[in-house]
């Protein structure tokens, strides 16, 4: 279990996350909301890569606000980044091995390097020895940060928009990722995304804006706020997006 | 031959026991053994110390290993090597020095290395350095190869030098005629008070030639490195050059690049870049459970690979 009190996050001076407090109890949960309004900051929150101004986080009734990033991930917290990160001169192999390989020896390790990879729709004699360098392709990318954090099947695993840059066709295998890794870890998986698909099987959804959660609920629930009010590309949102901007007028 | 003598073996040469095919092992200024076949000849020069490698030609998948070891304090030694590889060769050289030196004396290894490479052959050449030992003298190395290529001839060379050697000037020269192709990948780490110095000039003389020469170098603490490299494109040819490094803690890296054409033909490019490791890489295996040193620890053994 997861519980955030009071969290604040202040970067020169804008306040991007405003005094969140939330218990996360459910299994997968999607974080949505618009471009801008606190997601990926919260999650490096979680994961430690972002000290919060004010407030403790808590993991499994441990206060884990002073830890490092090491620390928590031994403590079973992994992360998918937003922006992969590409690493010259190492190769695919040696950062699923690191990810995937505690308690493994050698062989074993190997092994479930090129399953987790082929779970992503890579095929492993093709990707297993490429260098994580700019010869990759961003989606491969993409495909591989997923990779990672799912091969640590560890109890809570947080993913920064996965599906952003996945093609259409291989969704459905992303998809199957989160499921064999809710079952198999019986733990937590939380993902911000902007995706339907991805929202529709969530047990409960975030909906942040400005720094605020506006909802924490049953995902009908939440699904049916957004499709009124903020859901991205409806005149309503539009309409309320030109009344709010005072810098200019709108998006002409 | 004792423990110490193996152990510098296998760190330069990849060596457990005597390799197969042609070879010879110089240790503290001796030839400790050589083996010759029938393709691959190897001869002690009479005028100076060194030794004559030579390659009948249409030799292939053969290999010479030349390792050079010193255990004694205090040895200098200047050394000169020249190969000779006949036409329509594939052959792979491995060379390398280790130096231990656990007494108050500095050691030294001076060589050169000079390849002759005829028409069409390839040929593979490794060059490791290393050096151990607690002794208060120094381990100093400084090789220089240089190199021939004569039309279609295609060499590549993979040296590295990862910490150990006090002080160190490399210096690589070649020439390059119709058609050749040189390789260079260059591999580096400095620690501590260390000083290691790199110089490549290739000249591309042929039509059609070409050269790759990729530079990677790690200086922590307070060491010292510097690399120059010169290409001159004199010829209807392409010159690349790639230097990349990481600098941490008071370390400090100079890069030149000099690039001169005397040809319209000639396409010579340079990169050369020079930063910390990326607190985002660091983040990215701590978020799988390394500690910040481990983190550095990998992505410096990655980046030297
Ligand atoms: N170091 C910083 N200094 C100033 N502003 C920052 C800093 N880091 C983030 N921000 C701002 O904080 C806000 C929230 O950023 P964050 O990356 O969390 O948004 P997000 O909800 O993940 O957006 P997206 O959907 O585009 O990924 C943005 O307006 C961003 O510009
Ligand atoms: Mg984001």
């Amino acid at each position: 279990m997861l519980k955030l009190e009071n969290i604040s996050f202040t970067a020169d001076d804008k306040e991007i996350l405003k005094n969140i407090s939330l218990t996360v109890d459910d299994r997968f949960v999607a974080i949505t909301g618009p471009n801008g309004s606190g997601k990926s900051t919260l999650l490096k929150i979680i994961m430690g890569i972002l000290t919060p101004t004010t407030g403790r986080i808590w993991l499994d009734g441990e206060d884990i606000t002073d830890l490092s990033i090491s620390e928590r991930a031994n403590r079973g917290i992994s992360f998918a980044f937003q922006q992969p990160v590409r690493f010259k001169g190492l190769r695919v192999r040696d950062l699923l091995e690191l990810a995937g390989g505690q308690g493994k020896d050698g062989g074993e390790r190997f092994a479930h390097a090129c399953e987790v990879l082929s779970e992503v729709g890579l095929c492993a004699k093709d990707y297993i020895n490429r260098e994580l360098d700019d010869t990759l392709s961003g989606g491969e990318m993409k495909r591989i940060e997923i990779a990672m954090a799912a091969a640590r099947g560890t109890k809570m695993t947080l993913f920064d928009e996965p599906e952003a840059g996945i093609d259409l066709w291989s969704f459905q295998s992303l998809i199957h990722v989160f499921e064999k890794l809710y079952q198999e870890t019986s733990g937590t998986i939380m993902i911000i995304s902007h995706q339907e698909r991805i929202l529709n099987i969530a047990d409960k959804i975030i909906y942040l804006k400005d720094g605020v959660v506006l909802e924490y609920d049953e995902r009908e629930r939440v699904m049916e706020h957004l499709e009124l009010d903020i859901r991205p590309g409806t005149c309503a949102a539009l309409q309320k997006y030109q009344e709010n901007c005072t810098w200019g007028n709108g998006v002409n | 031959m004792d423990a110490i003598q193996k152990k510098l073996l296998k760190e330069v040469a990849e060596l457990d026991a005597l390799p197969v095919g042609a070879y010879n092992i110089r240790s503290n200024g001796q030839s400790a053994a050589r083996n010759t076949t029938a393709s691959i000849d190897i001869v002690t020069k009479e005028d100076k110390p060194g030794i004559d490698i030579i390659i009948k030609p249409g030799t292939k998948n053969q290999s010479v290993h030349i390792p050079v070891i010193i255990s004694q304090s205090g040895l200098k030694e200047m050394v000169y090597n020249d190969f000779f590889i006949g036409e329509d060769c594939d052959v792979t050289i491995v060379a390398g020095c280790g130096i231990s030196n656990c007494g108050g004396e500095d050691s030294r290894h001076d060589g050169i290395h000079s390849f002759y490479v005829g028409r069409g052959s390839r040929v593979r050449y490794i060059e490791k350095h290393y050096g151990e030992g607690t002794g208060r003298g120094k381990r100093l190395m400084n090789p220089t190869t240089v190199i021939e290529l004569s039309e279609g001839a295609v060499m590549e060379l993979e040296t590295s030098q990862i910490g150990g050697i006090d002080d160190t000037l490399r210096v690589t020269k070649a020439k390059l005629g119709d058609n050749t192709s040189l390789i260079i990948h260059d591999k580096i780490l400095t620690e501590g008070d260390q000083k290691a110095k790199a110089e490549i000039a290739v000249e591309l003389d042929g039509n059609a030639s070409s050269c790759d020469l990729i530079s990677r170098g790690v200086a922590k603490e307070e060491s010292l490195q510097e690399v120059v490299i010169r290409i001159d494109g004199n010829a209807a040819c392409h010159g690349h050059a790639e230097c990349d490094s990481i600098i941490m803690d008071k370390g400090v890296i100079l890069a030149t690049p000099q690039l001169r054409a005397t040809n319209v033909d000639a396409e010579l490019i340079h990169e050369a870049a020079i930063g910390k490791i990326a607190g985002e890489q660091l983040m990215k295996l701590m978020t799988m459970g390394l500690s910040e040193k481990e983190a550095e620890e990998m992505i410096i053994r990655g980046f030297l690979q």
